[in-house]
């Protein structure tokens, strides 16, 4: 778990967007979250990328948005929304993503593998 | 005993009609043989916007009958066959052609038919009436070789008659034998101001005139003469000095009739032969003939109650008030409009700046209102009628209902002093318990309340008092209707769009920052992100804008279920030549993309994966395509056929105009899809009535139709202009498209967004063509802006290396995601099927 592997560099995601990363076999979705107006470090998370409503590797491509404090994703096809800190589907408790740990190493975007 | 009878319903007009969707309604009209009879060639049609055929020569746009009406209901119809005989022996009804049928039941609903005085000539060619749309296409065929004509009779119909005659190009007289015109609704003040509002619009009035003989003219085809000695040289005549009931079966029949006419009914609208229902403008209630629609329909649906056994309403009178627009001038009469009760007082405004005239008459203890005449500004009329028809007690000062108001205060009605049975809508006869109930069951705005009551569905004048009283039903529910966009933005979509113009607003984190709060999210995003596509028109994918886009707009192509992409380039018109056929085949081939031709005459390739999108763009670029906007809020495609060009029936070019239309406003982002189409004639085989804007050719230019919907709630689109030059069209879409943009809701297509429009048609006419908000100006420097700044999103985007990268599906690997997974179906790629479970459930 503590095998921290080099992604990106931070450039190569966008504030409030997402990319999908290939770790391990495994597809993740890294999401940049900058608060407007604060002078504080843009935020990471990482998820899994498959969406379990639409069975589809699509969160990365979603809408970064929140509910009050709660950063949230949400999926592009049929809109479910998902926590960011634990993957916890707002729409359906049943339903969670999972979550990798992410930082920031220099001006990498590691994930522990 | 049988237990089916024979109803033999006698006219198929207006009232006619009423009483079988009355029957239908009941749930009855199976147990029921109904044989209906009607003179005219063609089953009922709205005879009170009988004007309106002129706008489209179409006999079809004023039809009442739903398809498949009769047939579905098992009704027999006759028409061009008028009944000769009734034996009330026999129980029969025998008819011109010789059709005898068995009753038990008849429903008499023939009319009326308009009087022709006796003057010597009133039977000379070139004379009419003005009835029934054959009447109408008489007049029209007249018009053609005539410069001059005149409407005997300066009534409500007399006036509608005299736009029409001022519609064909005649110049037009209105001869008059009161001294005012409408004298039986309007007083003294009023018709002088009527009368001069109308001979502003270039028509000729005169009051006094009567007329004594029509002879051969010297300089036209008649020559009238007045009792006065007078003469007038015209071409065309069209009587319009009032209606007679056609009640000639009754008293061959030996009902019991007035002294003047009309068949005596009862409340249950049945006359002195109990088997036999009178209803509509043959039927005389109390003395008094109708000759409104309104109390024509409340008959049918007695007689219907009473017949079928199913209801309980009866015939009681009805107000005669009416409000109407004649030639454009607002004209309203409400109750005593002369002030004919004892003692009652009248308080007055005059404007002769604006041409406005109000009148309200009151009890003599300023109480209570008996009558009001309104001319050239009818606000308020809602509000007066109801005060008068609930007897509800007026204001200290009642003058101040009338009197303009400085300081901006609404005066008026408290919409919750209305008793539960007053009736807000007198077309569909809907009460204000009606609303209070549809409120209780969940409507919460003006489309709800025309959803599931019809009200201000007919003309549409009670809409204000109707939405007043929708917005005090849900203030009392405790409903707050909030209108907030999302918990970022306490604004409506309307409320965005107007900060970011005013503040020159550029980008989302501003917006936020200034007016919003926390991250933002997927609704109030992708609203921003339009509102600024809208305003100011900058590359989609710009640094600061790339992530307000919804994944379609992002990826320029519509996410499908399996999370690959759809790739629609433009095909303007759907016009494309056989050379680029050609390279969106091999496209197809070289990527395997499942292709289908479009319902908006274009071609949809399916299953292209992100990282793919770049390449195939480039080619398409590359061999002269653009792109389809299929993926944006914005416009779509603007369907043609091929028009003049090539059709024997086209008679202007719709492809050319579509051509035109499709690349002025491509890439405009509004609250949601648009689509337009082009006819080259009235056949009309692009569908244009079905579009947000339809345009469709006439022999003089274009006409125009707004806020047409497919999809799941289809809307016939509403005639916004006609004959208009390829300039003006222009103008009028610019207008129109950008005042939707501005006011639209997030997600509202124009059809839902007209139907939520205080005020409607007439008002959004009023907005874009009179310009009565003063915005055109802006409203088509905004759309020139967009027009202007205009770019291929598609080509910017693979000009930059660093996009393109950002379509790759990882961000760490040149691998593809496994997870889409294609088979074959008929020769083509589709997403593989996937299993389903099946979970028995004890």
């Amino acid at each position: 778990m503590s095998n921290w592997a080099d992604i990106c560099s931070i450039d190569e995601i966008l504030p409030n967007m997402g990319r999908c990363a290939l770790v391990d076999g495994e597809q993740v979705a890294i999401f940049r979250v900058k608060t407007i107006g604060q002078d504080i470090d843009d935020q990471f998370y990482a998820v899994n990328n498959f969406c379990p409503f639409s069975d589809a590797n699509i969160i990365s491509r979603g809408i970064v948005g929140s509910i009050s404090d709660q950063v949230v994703v949400a999926s592009p096809l049929y809109k479910q929304r998902f926590d960011l800190a634990t993957g916890q589907c707002i729409e359906d408790e049943s339903i969670s993503l999972k979550t990798y740990p992410v930082r920031i190493a220099g001006d990498k975007i590691q994930l522990a593998a | 005993m049988s237990t089916v009878s024979n109803i033999v319903v006698i006219g198929n007009g207006p009232v006619g009609h009423k009483f079988l969707e009355s029957l239908v309604e009941s749930g009855k009209a199976a147990d029921y043989n109904v044989v209906v009879f009607g003179e005219e060639p063609r089953p009922a049609y709205d005879r009170v916007h009988l004007t309106a055929w002129f706008e489209t020569r179409d006999a079809a746009d004023i039809n009442m009958v739903k398809p498949g009406f009769y047939q579905d209901n098992g009704f027999v119809l006759h028409t061009h066959d008028k009944v000769v005989a009734i034996d009330r022996n026999k129980r029969t009804v025998t008819s011109e052609k010789g059709v005898t049928v068995a009753y038990d039941k008849i429903i008499l609903a023939t009319g009326s038919y308009p009087f022709v005085p006796p003057v010597p000539g009133h039977d000379r060619e070139n004379v009419f009436v003005y009835r029934t749309i054959e009447d109408l296409e008489a007049i029209t065929a007249a018009a053609e070789k005539g410069k001059t004509g005149a409407v005997i009779g300066g009534g409500l119909l007399g006036l509608e008659a005299a736009k029409a005659l001022k519609d064909l190009d005649l110049q037009t007289h209105v001869v008059e034998f009161a001294p005012r015109l409408m004298a039986v609704q309007v007083d003294d003040g009023g018709g002088k101001m009527l009368r001069h509002k109308i001979e502003d619009l270039g028509v000729a009035v005169h009051t006094q005139k009567n007329t004594k003989s029509i002879t051969d003219g010297e300089s036209a085809v008649h020559k009238m003469s007045f009792a006065d000695g007078e003469e007038l040289e015209i071409d065309i005549i069209v009587f319009s000095a009032g209606i007679r009931p056609r009640d000639e079966l009754a008293k061959s029949s030996d009902l019991a009739m007035g002294e003047r006419g009309g068949i005596v009914i009862n409340n249950s609208c049945q006359t002195s032969d109990d088997d036999i229902y009178a209803i509509g403008e043959v039927a005389l209630w109390d003395n008094k003939i109708f000759g409104l629609i309104a109390p024509g329909n409340a008959m049918a649906q007695a007689a219907c109650d009473h017949l079928t056994a199913t209801g309980s309403s009866e015939f009681a009178g009805a107000d005669m008030s009416t409000k109407l627009k004649l030639m454009g001038v607002d004209v309203a009469s409400i109750g005593d409009a002369h002030g004919n009760t004892p003692d009652s007082r009248s308080y007055t405004y005059v404007n002769d700046r604006d041409e406005v005239y109000k009148k309200i008459v009151v009890s003599g203890d300023d109480k209570y209102l008996l009558g009001a005449v309104l001319i050239g500004d009818a606000s308020e009329y809602g509000t007066l009628l109801q005060y008068m028809l609930n007897k509800m007690e007026l204001p200290a000062e009642p003058e101040g209902m009338i009197l303009p108001q400085t300081d901006g205060a609404a005066t008026g009605l408290g919409v919750d002093a209305l008793p539960d049975t007053a009736q807000l809508c007198s077309c569909l006869n809907v009460t204000k318990g009606d609303i209070v109930d549809a409120v209780a069951c969940g409507a919460t705005n003006m489309g709800d309340i025309k959803e599931s009551t019809k009200a201000a569905t007919g003309c549409g004048g009670c809409s204000a008092l109707v939405t007043q009283v929708l917005n005090s039903e849900l203030e009392k529910l405790g409903v707050e209707v909030n209108t907030d966009l999302c918990e970022h933005f306490a604004y409506t979509r309307q409320d965005l769009y107007n900060i970011i113009r005013v503040e020159n607003i550029r980008t989302f984190d501003e917006l936020l920052e200034k007016h919003g709060k926390g991250l933002g999210c997927e609704i109030c995003k992708p609203t921003a992100g339009s509102l600024l596509a809208s305003c100011w028109n900058d590359y989609i994918l710009k640094d600061n804008l790339q992530s307000l886009q919804d994944t379609n707009d992002y990826f320029m192509g519509n996410m499908q279920k399996d999370g690959t992409y759809s790739v629609v380039p433009r095909v303007a018109g759907g016009e494309i030549t056989p050379e680029k056929l050609i390279v969106l085949g091999e496209v197809a081939k070289e990527y395997d993309l499942y292709t289908k031709i479009t319902g908006g005459q274009r071609i949809d390739l399916f299953g292209a994966r992100s990282e793919q999108l770049p390449a195939i763009w480039k080619t398409l670029i590359d061999a002269g395509f653009e792109t389809g906007h299929a993926y944006g809020k914005s416009l779509r495609t603007v369907k043609s056929c091929v028009g003049s060009t090539w059709c024997r029936y086209g008679v202007q070019d719709s492809m050319g105009m579509s051509l035109i239309l499709e690349n002025r406003y491509k890439g405009l982002r509004s609250p949601h899809k648009l689509k337009m189409a082009v006819s080259g004639c009235t056949r009309e085989c692009a569908e244009a009535q079905s579009k947000d804007v339809g345009v469709i050719a006439t022999e003089n230019g274009w006409n125009m139709y707004v806020c047409g919907n497919g999809g799941m709630k289809p809307r016939h689109a509403d005639l916004f202009a006609s004959d208009l030059d390829d300039e003006t069209l222009l103008k009028y879409i610019d207008r129109f498209f950008m005042f939707y943009v501005r006011t639209g809701d997030r997600l509202q297509r124009t059809s839902v967004w007209m139907d939520n429009m205080e005020g409607g048609l007439d008002y959004l006419k009023s907005v874009i063509i009179d310009d009565k908000l003063g915005v055109c100006a802006e409203l088509e420097a905004e759309m020139e802006h967009v027009v202007d700044t205009y770019q291929c999103e598609w080509k910017t985007t693979i000009e930059d290396s660093e996009k393109v990268k950002r379509f790759e599906h990882f961000v760490n690997s040149d691998a593809v995601d496994d997870n889409v997974k294609f088979e074959r179906e008929r020769e083509q790629i589709r997403p593989v099927s996937k299993s389903i479970e099946f979970v028995e459930v004890s």
